[in-house]
């Protein structure tokens, strides 16, 4: 199966090439940068048909058998992040084009982006567990050089802060690999997943589970570790806001805790309800504290900062309920949250581009100004907060149809009643810089920026009327492949 | 036991040094401290006492191997902990040009 080196392959040449070629001939770095993510965008929808037929492809590095060699492990889960993380690179990428226009050293940009992409790539494949922890840093590194891309104070004092955080959680994943050697002789998540169910419930167990949950907390911004996250995300440059709030978290923090916990733990909520009660609670304390903190910014981009700590945390509470459709709720959550999201974002770079401000107050009469960025915004946050023709009304109603099946009706109550919370600050951006009257002079965002954002509600459409095909060809697969559980171990071993 | 504990101790004092320092000199080299520390211990889960190294030759009578791996994952982490610490120490130099200070407590523009 050659797709799956290519998935790294390509964005790693990309990143090599760059800071070759485009001292000859300066627009070789935004070109490659656009068609490297198309293809990967190709290589994912043909990935999803793969895996229509068998469920888990297995490549292996140099020909060597699992536990020696390194495995990349490519199941519907693994397809659905690919997708989604080939989704959000290309709109940021061809919005990128026209906004990096007044920044100096684009291939510098361009380089980091290749970068994010293939540690994105390979930690969503990667059967192995230190092979996953380098992914981890590769696109770590590179997303706090781009967070200080701009280079002004608050740019690098938000990328210290995002550093300082990001490497405490990357050397305790570290300690935890080196404990989980220490006691397995493995690295091959399989491996150490037969490992584990004979060690089942010790004080070990329990304890790397812990080091990792924390771990992946911090890179996932839940709360209380999510507080660098609204310096971090609105200090990038909004393509790259896109995509760390977008996907970026979502496959450090989020994929990789579901794919130890189902699939390398074996933990289900009947044999382990306490702890999926602590991803309840810490999914709920993101959802509601994050969101009231939302609603008091002032910022464009810090609200939607912290509306991204609050909408994360929907994903861990459907995670944590468990059930078939409380975890695929999670998974189109993931899609969802993604694409709008994004699109959120990237009408931010467009305010920005147009005016330079980024405070609510002092904006106003965009609306008429520019009315295919405030209509992406309308769009975008309409199913953001949840409305029905929109994905992100079928992601809240299957998490809240898992809470009700669980016996949680307060959950499902408490999930669609914060819906209110999101529509809240949504509309104070709508308020002050759409609808508010304001003799504004801005001009609409250049063709290409406004052609990332229609294709982003092109698709925000589409996957609301698409759904039940969605359900079928992707949602439900990888949720059966997160709740198939340790079978994930033979399948590995087998292919 | 007590050498493994040993490197969670200083992996702790690492981890201190991070959290509570307000240079972001001593910051950054307790990230340095952290790193050694998960370092070490790698190297020494390795370790085999009288054991040789694991190439196998024609003379080799069964023996004890080291197990080699650890090594393998130590160099790994090495460079990624020098393009952090890089990256870390660049940033740090920025900052200082840009607000004159080093003390954290005075870095905070950012607020909210």
């Amino acid at each position: 199966m050659i797709f799956l080196p290519l998935l790294i392959a390509l964005p790693l040449l990309a990143a090599f090439l760059i800071p070759l070629l485009s001292k000859l001939w300066k627009p070789f770095a935004p070109i490659i940068g656009n068609i490297i993510p198309f293809v990967l965008f190709i290589l994912a929808l043909y990935g999803i048909a793969i895996i229509q037929a068998t469920p888990m492809v297995v490549y292996k590095f140099g020909n060597w058998p699992p536990p020696i060699g390194i495995v990349f492990g490519f199941d519907a889960f693994s397809a659905f992040m690919v997708l989604v993380i080939s989704i959000v690179v290309f709109t940021g990428a061809l919005f990128a084009i026209n906004y990096l226009k007044h920044y100096t050293g684009q291939w510098k940009f361009w380089t980091l982006y290749m970068l994010i992409t293939a540690g994105l790539m390979g930690i969503s494949v990667t059967g192995d567990l230190f092979n996953m922890f380098v992914w981890i840093e590769i696109s770590a590194i590179a997303s706090y050089a781009l967070v200080s891309f701009g280079i002004e104070r608050e740019e690098l004092e938000a990328a210290l802060k995002y550093m300082v955080m990001g490497e405490i959680a990357g050397m305790t994943l570290l300690l935890t690999i080196a404990l989980i050697y220490a006691r397995t002789s493995t690295l091959n998540l399989a491996d150490i997943g037969n490992s584990l169910q004979e060690i089942k419930n010790t004080t070990f167990y329990w304890s790397i589970l812990g080091l990792l949950i924390f771990a992946f907390s911090v890179k996932a911004a839940l709360v209380p570790f999510h507080f660098w996250l609204p310096d971090a995300h609105p200090s990038a440059p909004a393509p790259i806001s896109s995509l760390l709030s977008g996907i970026f978290i979502k496959v450090l923090g989020i994929y990789t805790s579901a794919r130890l916990i189902f699939n390398i733990f074996g933990l289900r909520r009947e044999n382990a309800p306490f702890f999926f009660n602590i991803l309840i609670g810490i999914g709920l304390l993101s959802i509601i504290f994050a969101g009231i903190t939302a609603l008091s910014q002032n910022d464009y981009k810090r609200l939607l900062g912290y509306s991204t700590v609050s909408q994360v945390g929907y994903v861990m509470l459907g995670l944590g309920i468990g059930n078939f459709y409380g975890v695929a709720g999670a998974i189109l959550f993931i899609l969802a949250h993604g694409v709008a999201k994004a699109l959120l974002f990237l009408t931010s770079g467009s305010i920005v581009y147009a005016t330079g401000e980024r405070d609510i107050k002092k904006l106003g009469g965009l609306g008429e100004a520019m009315p295919t960025t405030a209509w992406s915004f309308r769009i975008g946050a309409l199913s953001l907060i949840g409305l029905p023709p929109f994905v992100g009304f079928f992601a809240k109603f299957l998490i809240a149809l898992g809470a009700i099946k669980q016996g949680f009706l307060w959950l499902a109550i408490v999930a669609i009643g914060f819906s209110g919370v999101t529509l809240g600050y949504l509309l104070k951006i709508e308020n002050n810089v759409y609808l508010k009257k304001n003799n504004s002079q801005a001009k609409e965002s250049p063709f290409l920026m406004r052609v990332a954002m229609v294709l982003l509600v092109i698709l925000v459409l589409l996957l609301g009327i698409g759904f039940k095909p969605l359900m079928d060809l992707v949602i439900q697969p990888a949720t059966d492949a997160l709740l198939r559980g340790t079978e994930y171990i033979n399948l590995i071993f087998g292919g | 036991m007590i050498i493994f504990t040993s490197c969670i101790i200083l992996f702790l004092i690492g981890f201190y040094a991070v959290v509570a320092k307000r240079n972001l000199i001593k910051i950054a080299i307790g990230f340095a401290i952290m790193e050694y520390a998960v370092n070490l211990l790698f190297a020494l889960i390795g370790f085999k006492e009288g054991a040789i190294a694991p190439i196998i030759t024609k003379l080799n009578v069964p023996h004890n191997f080291v197990d080699p791996i650890p090594q393998a994952l130590v160099l790994t982490a090495i460079v990624i902990g020098l393009g952090t610490t890089a990256l870390l120490l660049s940033f740090i130099m920025r900052i200082y040009e840009k607000y004159k200070t080093l003390d954290v407590t005075e870095i905070k523009r950012l607020k909210g």
